[in-house]
């Protein structure tokens, strides 16, 4: 603040930042091709499968990955690939469906934690400093436990587990926009709070959470994952990738592809995930100050 | 300390040779964004014993200027020079390793604001004790007993103690002190001073302008940096004025300020807010927007402002109670400017925002237009609250960073007009400020200081209100800027009948605006009057060292035969 | 330096007692939570049957557990029993779940303190070396950043345990004990965590680099490596040294995929085995357990900040 006057940009002619076209970085490109990729899988797997998620063939089991089956087959015989491709739909459905449930959960706490009464806001915010002495990893777990495996388990364990830490993010998001010298301009102005909360407060502070949810849907899969590989996910012979690397984990030594190549192309989903939306909060930071 | 002989025989051979010579430097960026020049053929030579002041507005580029001096341009930079050279270097051909030899050594830089530019988590003898260490000087115990000589020497008290303190452990004055003993502690022959009094308090600046005075006596060489001409015109012997990175002109220091022969120059002259300058334009080049005949004020005899023993308390997190406002009372009548001028720390802000009512007083209350104004609920207060606006010392943070410029009008007016009306409205209100409309659609953040703090001021208009507080309003910006926004300000309080809150520290600007003044200090007032009367005939002895300690661009002050010791803070 | 110097502390120590009280509530409200009659719940645990019981069968179940006094009564029989260290009886095995897990902890936590250790070296190293540069390191720096810290445990194992133990021999595959067995399950932890601490550490380095102390101190001579350990490092890890109370928490849960993979002993086991089994008693032991951890290692970094950063000195 000290420095004002000696910023270097001029008085009179500040630098004008012009709308340029992004520029589409290798990158970038590469998790677009990811997720279109995938998007794809899921909509629409019979155009991207080589042969049938369930088909057996025993004569061709534990066969490493080759131009026949380009990611290998499983005890089974059955293509890993078209397993892969098969299993997204699953796989990103519970992703989508827990990154909704977390930010939602997020949001409501949030917000509440920030906005309400005195006591109703301590009292949310003491939930979520309990909730966050859980590692995300072991509330789902306990959730696990209680509503015992499944896909809607994995996905409100996830969900509830990850939401504490969003919601954290959420509420610091909103107390800066409450404290903001925005706020109290509209103050000053006469505008009434509710207005101030709804028209300024909430969209600016949430602005930055579309970008979290993409990020979010990567990480829920990831989560899902974690979950499922410790046997704890959809049963098979689901082609769901959780599945897949919970089937391939007694083969590591023998056929690791089981396990490695569903493990990558979940670790390649998470990256795209997140650099999209990393991309996506950019975009979206208009006025904001560096 | 005293020059030894083998520097006196230095600095005699040195009076007639230029120290540093500088021949046709120009200075380039290159960033993702293209190349820029930010420098331009600028040219000078630095004598012993005398002061060179480098003086622009932002943009001038003053700074990269004596940063090529230490070979710290930056990342990206490219200097080029018919010659640069110190004490016969080609300082062009040097290396890192030769310019880490040059900079704490041969050439000293003083930095502004000690808070930041020491190390906030380390003790400050550490920081003096690193520029002995890096330069080989004696051993650790040494060093340590050299650093409390400084320390002494720079006139800090305790000196043993303090060394062992962090920066944000000592007063203003102590660290900027501190931060001239780190700069100094091998006796280079050459010191730059970048902003040395920016963001200071007015009695430290004093202090300060005093050690730099006390430099030159001993035969220092000194580049002064600086956007205030006030404060350069006692301690330079040559100006070098800079715009837009181009020399607009460069003399001695009197020929200069008496009789600049360039346009900028005498605009930045004529731009210094001062008591000379009451009534009259700081910016004639500006042009105003055509007002209409000014309106006549009504109910002039009850006041607009009444505040009446104003008290406010704020705990911090230690539990300390820190009183901020203590028994603050004023009035102000309509159409009329009450400048509250005060340091960091007096509670003029905190003033300001009970007047705002955006904080609720202890104790005391605020009448506005003889009705109560603190004391009521805020739902009865919030449909009055657009007879009284603000503007702060940083527009941006005060809008909403989506908002364009038309929306941010638009929300202002709030619904109290029809569409049509409103559109002309806004209309209106950016000929009041004299911006373009095709500003409408722009973001505040791509506007220039100046023009977003004129949205700011056409966004206070926009209800018509009785009373504008204007909360450093000025402060962040260049003077040629400001002069333009002041005279903004008066006619529009002329054309209008709105009232003013004018709170600075600025004295120059408090005495160039107000009508009646009020000085504080740690949260009471200490003296009011009218501005003759304050700034020539003060009765408190902290407005007679305020107003003591005021560089003024006409007379020299007495700054320059205070001791090197000065005061201890 | 004023007179309440010990409130604060002192209002940490309760906040952070509340949260564990929190916590243990919602374990007991977990246990409670179970679907159907407890006591059933548990005998068909016990016996790997589900089928419905007698009452002359289930009561001494109901006796063991107290499971017929008054909800509140059981809720102060529970946070009493954790305050004495008494984590309740597992509904699988006949043993106080203190006992199954205690026999676990003391791997799990040498797991996690030296994959701690081994993030910060990882992570203090790389950053330094690659911020604040030209843009191209830059970007590599920020990119192996986000890419580490998104790697799941269970993959990043099973590649390390293929690279380096069964191509490479460099580390026993399964098994073994001491530090060479250590190592790959270390870094396995380790690396997600380097990454994630590296982004904060990163942020905050180029932001002190900018910072005018920097300034003045290039300005005295000094060199750029001496400036990035000397100065900016003590600021450059605050933000790390707030995010490891938290890592030490995700660490242990971490380790109950990673001792799953190398075949470690520890609580990752008794963990998934108990959540298979719907064995509540013994997840919510560890989940409070841990819960704990993270709460105290908070307070320690709370204070250890206050070192490394004397300006919040709680005074």
């Amino acid at each position: 603040m000290t420095a004002l006057r000696s910023a270097p940009a001029g008085a009179a002619s500040a630098p004008r930042p012009t709308r340029t076209r992004p520029r589409v970085s290798p990158a970038l490109a590469a998790a677009l091709a990811v997720v279109a990729f995938l998007l794809l899988a899921a909509i629409w797997p019979a155009l991207l499968a080589t042969h049938s998620p369930t088909a057996n063939d025993f004569a061709a089991a534990l066969q490493s990955p080759s131009w026949a089956h380009w990611f290998g087959t499983d005890e089974a015989g059955r293509d890993l690939y078209s397993r892969v491709v098969w299993g997204a739909r699953e796989s990103l459905l519970i992703g989508v469906w827990a990154a909704t449930v977390s930010l939602i959960l997020a949001v409501l706490l949030g917000t509440t934690a920030a906005l309400g009464g005195r006591v109703l806001a301590s009292a949310v915010g003491f939930v979520l400093e309990v909730a966050f002495a859980f590692p995300a990893l072991l509330l789902a777990l306990l959730l696990v436990a209680i509503l015992g495996p499944s896909a809607w388990t994995q996905v409100l364990a996830v969900g509830i587990g990850t939401a504490p830490g969003y919601a954290r993010i959420v509420r610091a998001q909103v107390l800066a926009a409450r404290s903001s010298g925005y706020v109290e301009a509209a103050v000053a102005l006469g505008h009434p709070r509710v207005r101030i909360v709804l028209r300024q407060i909430l969209p600016n502070a949430l602005r930055p959470l579309v970008a979290i949810f993409a990020l979010s849907i990567g990480q829920s899969i990831v989560w899902a994952s974690s979950l499922a590989f410790l046997g704890l996910g959809v049963a098979p012979p689901s082609s769901e990738w959780g599945a897949l690397l919970d089937a391939g984990r007694a083969y590591i030594t023998r056929a690791p592809w089981l396990v490695v190549i569903p493990g990558l192309v979940i670790v390649a989903l998470a990256l795209a995930a997140t650099s999209l939306g990393g991309r996506l909060r950019d975009a979206l930071k208009t006025g904001e100050k560096p | 300390m005293t020059l030894t002989t083998e520097r006196a025989a230095t600095a005699q051979a040195h009076d007639t040779e230029p120290r540093i010579r500088v021949r046709d430097l120009s200075v380039g960026f290159t960033t993702s964004a293209g190349h820029r020049e930010v420098v331009r053929d600028v040219s000078f030579d630095l004598y012993s014993g005398r002061c060179l002041a480098i003086v622009g507005e932002s943009g001038s580029g003053k700074s990269v200027t004596a940063r090529t001096l230490v070979g710290l341009t930056g990342r990206g930079s490219r200097v080029d020079a018919a010659e640069l050279s110190l004490d016969g270097d080609d300082l062009r051909a040097f290396g890192e390793r030769r310019w880490r030899e040059v900079r704490g050594r041969r050439i000293g830089v003083v930095l502004q604001d000690a808070l930041v530019s020491l190390d906030p988590l380390r003790p400050v003898g550490a920081e003096i004790e690193e520029a002995l260490r890096l330069h080989g000087w004696g051993d650790r115990p040494a060093r340590r007993r050299r650093v409390i000589d400084l320390l002494e020497a720079v006139g800090v008290p305790e000196p043993a103690r303090r060394a062992r303190q962090r920066p944000g452990e000592l007063s203003g004055g102590l660290r900027q002190r501190a931060l001239i003993a780190s700069a100094i502690a091998l006796e280079p022959e050459i010191v730059i001073a970048d902003e040395p009094t920016t963001a200071l308090d007015v009695s430290v600046q004093a202090q300060v302008l005093a050690q730099l005075d006390a430099m030159k006596r001993r035969g220092v060489s000194l580049v002064l940096i600086s956007h205030d001409l006030a404060v350069v015109a006692h301690l330079a012997d040559d100006i070098l004025v800079l715009r837009q990175g181009e020399v607009v002109e460069q003399g001695p220091a009197r020929e200069v300020l008496a009789a600049p022969r360039h346009a900028y120059t005498r605009s930045l002259i004529a731009a210094v807010p001062g008591g000379h300058t009451r009534d009259t334009r700081l910016a004639p080049e500006f042009v105003l927007p055509a007002f209409p005949k000014p309106r006549a004020v009504p109910d002039a005899d009850v006041p607009l402002v009444e505040a009446a023993g104003l008290r406010k308390s704020y705990r911090s997190p230690g539990g300390a109670r820190h009183l901020a406002v203590d028994d603050v009372s004023f009035t102000l009548a309509r159409g009329r400017t009450l400048g509250i001028v005060g340091e960091s720390g007096s509670g003029k802000s905190t003033t300001a925002r009970l007047v705002l009512a955006l904080e609720k007083p202890d104790a005391g209350e605020v009448r506005i237009a003889g009705r109560e104004w603190t004391g009521i609920r805020e739902s009865r207060r919030r449909p009055e609250r657009h007879r009284i606006a603000v503007v702060s010392q940083d527009p941006l943070t005060s809008f909403d960073p989506r908002w364009t410029v038309e929306q941010i009008l638009r929300d202002a007016l709030d619904g109290a007009l029809r569409p049509v009306e409103r559109r002309a409205r806004i209309r209106h209100l950016l000929r009041l400020v004299a911006l373009d409309e095709n500003l409408l659609g722009r973001l505040p953040l791509t506007l220039s200081g100046g023009q977003r703090q004129r949205v700011a001021i056409a966004r206070a208009l926009a209800r018509d209100p009785e009373l504008i507080v204007l909360d450093e309003a000025v402060s962040a910006l260049d003077v040629s800027v400001q002069a333009q926004i002041l005279d903004l300000l008066v006619a529009l309080q002329r054309a209008l009948g709105v009232g003013y809150l004018f709170i600075s520290h600025d004295l120059g600007v408090i005495h160039h605006m107000s009508d009646e003044i009020l000085v504080m200090k740690d949260g009471a007032v200490v003296e009011r009057g009218d501005p003759d009367a304050i700034f020539h005939a003060p009765q408190h002895p902290y407005t007679r060292e305020l107003v003591g300690a005021l560089q003024r661009l006409d007379e020299p002050t007495a700054a320059s035969a205070t001791h090197p010791s000065g005061e201890n803070r | 330096m004023t007179r309440t110097s010990w409130a604060e502390p002192l209002r940490r120590v309760v906040q952070a007692a509340a949260v564990l009280l929190g916590a243990a509530t919602a374990a007991f409200l977990a246990q409670t939570a179970l679907p159907g009659d407890r006591a059933t719940t548990i005998l068909n645990i016990r016996s790997g049957q589900a089928v419905a019981r007698t009452p002359e069968e289930l009561a001494p179940i109901v006796a063991q557990f107290g499971l017929d006094r008054p909800l509140v009564r059981q809720y102060l029989d529970y946070v009493g029993g954790l305050l004495r260290g008494d984590l309740g009886s597992s509904y699988q095995q006949f043993r106080p779940v203190w006992n199954i897990i205690g026999e676990q902890l003391a791997a799990t936590l040498v797991l996690s303190l030296t994959a701690i250790t081994l993030a910060w070296l990882l992570m203090v190293v790389w950053v330094v070396a690659t911020a604040g540069r030209g843009p191209r390191i830059r970007s590599l720096g920020q990119t192996v950043d986000t890419a580490a810290a998104g790697l799941p445990h269970y993959w990043l194992g099973i590649v390390l345990l293929l690279v380096f133990a069964l191509t490479l021999h460099w580390a026993p595959v399964m098994g073994g004990s001491g530090l060479q067995a250590l190592l790959l399950p270390a870094l396995t932890l380790a690396i997600p965590l380097a990454g994630f601490m590296g982004q904060a550490t990163r942020t905050e380095l180029e932001r002190a680099l900018e910072q005018p102390f920097v300034v003045s101190a290039r300005m005295r001579g000094m060199g750029d490596t001496q400036l990035r350990l000397r100065h900016v490092l003590r600021h450059a890890v605050l933000p790390a040294l707030t995010l490891s109370g938290w890592a030490l928490g995700a660490t242990i849960s971490g380790a109950v995929v990673v001792e799953s993979i190398f075949n470690r002993p520890g609580i990752g086991r008794v963990l998934v085995t108990a959540v298979g089994s719907q064995d509540i008693p013994v997840v919510t032991g560890i989940v409070v357990l841990i819960a704990a951890v993270y709460v105290v290692a908070n307070l320690l970094v709370d204070v250890l900040y206050t070192v490394v950063d004397p300006r919040v000195r709680i005074a």
